[in-house]
């Protein structure tokens, strides 16, 4: 631990570096323009030193403890299919379902990176408070971290089988289109909120590790290119699978609703 | 006091659960897949300690901090009642919060690199920087313009709908028109706006406005913001890229 607290006062560093804009500008407005003392001043700032140091200790201790191990993963499993894939004689052929275990690891490190993602927290627990509780935390959460495993599986099936990018992208945007003309209105900014939210500080690292590992040992992908297509994939499928549950939920209680007793409740939950 | 140690306490055990499916994914991946013993075991787990009381402080500090600031913020400038000044805000945040970020400074030294190989600009130092240089003012105002018209909706409530749909119509129209050098940089610009701290800020604001706001619902209108500052980038790159 000799090196480590000058590691943490580095990462430290940064992180409030990250935010002093931040910071800035709303203590900026909050002298200037609203004019007002904030109540519970100290209380706020103490918060907001909690943040800071959470962070940069969260991210300190990713760096120490997974981020080493995943990415090394991420770069084997690219090989590691590819050295079983008959490369002995020069005639290998690269067939998508060579690489089963880098999908299997794609889908799963997808998930559990997005159930340790701070930001998706945040807003889980932003929705469980305005929607009274009839958002849950744990299902929204859920619903993104799988939304993130099949985009980063689909982005990686894409990768291998060179599928153009764009092409890709467009049919996964026009299908969301349709989705959320069909979607209940209620669920709609959430679902949007969250694909932003997962291209963050757990899932990125990782994800892009991925990309660029697959990209690299499959001649003719551009890590570039294909890399970042990855990340474009992730922030896709959880809007999908969240509206996706959303619609699900909606169903199942119509069907249910249609029993005497619960039409009221469905009407009244409707309304508000 | 006590009472607060206690429930930290459990703060903390309660981030296990969120970090259970990461550390089961790689001991699996490497015990059982690649059949490797863990290096330097002790560093990892200091490390996880270490990602455990992070997580608890960071969220511990979002109900202290942040989501008061950000809600106490939305409802002192409903009080104001100055749509200029709200949306002068929203813009200064949006643009402050961005310009300075680490990822997006890395992002826009890369794509300048790529647009001189694909021949869009000369290769001198000056170019490759002033290339860099507008595109991370680009995303800036993208974002100060993706916030200003979020918070313009919510006060509005107007529905998020069709923002979105003609926002993804445009990107997906764009792309087929913008160099391909560009097109992955822009749908990662996208991504690297909405940061950590943003993220739970912005939306406390958007959810404390809609719910200053008479007639507003915090789930339908106060939510939305992030994903106006994640598209917003997208359709602002992909055009400066077919423009430069």
């Amino acid at each position: 631990m000799e090196e480590g607290l000058p590691r943490i006062a580095d990462s430290l560093m940064g992180t409030a570096l990250d935010i002093l804009p931040m910071v800035i500008v709303l203590f900026g407005f909050q002298a200037l323009v609203l004019r007002e003392r904030l109540p519970n001043l100290r209380r706020t700032v103490i918060g907001l030193v909690y943040v800071v140091l959470g962070l940069a200790l969260f991210l300190i201790g990713l760096e120490q403890a997974l981020f080493p191990i995943g990415r090394t993963m991420a770069e084997q499993l690219g090989s590691f299919a590819f050295v079983h894939g008959h490369t002995a004689d020069g005639v290998s052929i690269i067939e998508w379902h060579d690489y089963m275990w880098l999908y299997f690891f794609a889908a799963t490190i997808g998930f559990a990176t997005t159930i340790a993602e701070p930001s998706l927290m945040a807003v889980a627990m932003k929705a469980r408070d305005v929607s009274g509780g009839a958002v849950n935390p744990w299902g929204l959460r859920i619903a993104v971290a799988t939304g993130v495993a099949i985009g980063v599986t689909l982005g990686c099936i894409r990768i291998v089988t060179g599928a153009p990018l764009s092409d890709s992208l467009m049919l996964g945007y026009g299908f969301l289109i349709v989705q959320t003309v069909l979607a209940p209105k209620a669920i709609i900014p959430l679902a949007f909120d969250t694909g932003g939210v997962t291209t963050s500080t757990v899932t990125v690292p990782l994800v892009a590790a991925l990309g660029l590992g697959l990209a690299s040992t499959i001649p003719g992908r551009s890590p570039l290119i294909d890399g970042f297509g990855l990340i474009a994939f992730a922030s896709l499928f959880p809007m999908i699978t969240v509206m996706g549950y959303a619609q699900f939920s909606a169903w199942r209680h119509r069907r249910s609703a249609s029993e005497p007793n619960d039409v009221d409740a469905a009407r009244k939950e409707e309304e508000t | 006091m006590f009472a607060g140690f206690i429930s930290f306490g459990r703060l903390i055990l309660g981030t296990l659960r969120d970090l259970t499916p990461i550390i089961l994914v790689i001991t699996f991946f490497q015990i059982v897949v690649l059949e490797q013993p863990f290096p330097n075991l002790e560093n990892v787990l200091v490390g996880l300690l270490l990602v455990m009381l992070g997580l608890a402080l960071f969220i511990q500090g979002l109900e202290m901090g942040l989501f008061p600031l950000g809600e106490s913020m939305a409802k002192a400038f409903a009080r104001k009642g100055s749509l200029a000044w709200l949306l002068t805000f929203a813009f200064a945040l949006g643009f402050g919060v961005t310009v300075a970020e680490p990822a997006l400074i890395a992002i826009a030294g890369e794509a300048a690199a790529a647009a001189h190989e694909a021949g869009l600009i000369a290769g001198d130092d000056a170019a490759l920087s002033d290339y860099a240089a507008g595109l991370r003012y680009t995303v800036a105002v993208s974002v100060g313009a993706a916030l200003l018209l979020g918070v313009f909706r919510i006060v509005k409530g107007w529905p998020i709908k069709y923002f979105i749909i003609g926002g993804y119509l445009l990107v997906s129209v764009i792309t087929s028109f913008a160099p391909p050098e560009i097109v992955g940089i822009a749908y990662d610009a996208g991504g690297v706006t909405t940061g950590t701290v943003t993220v739970p800020l912005v939306t406390a604001l958007g959810v404390g406005l809609a719910s200053s706001i008479k007639g507003r619902n915090p789930l339908i209108d106060g939510f939305g913001l992030i994903a106006f500052a994640s598209l917003m980038p997208m359709i602002f790159v992909l055009i400066y890229g077919m423009l430069f």
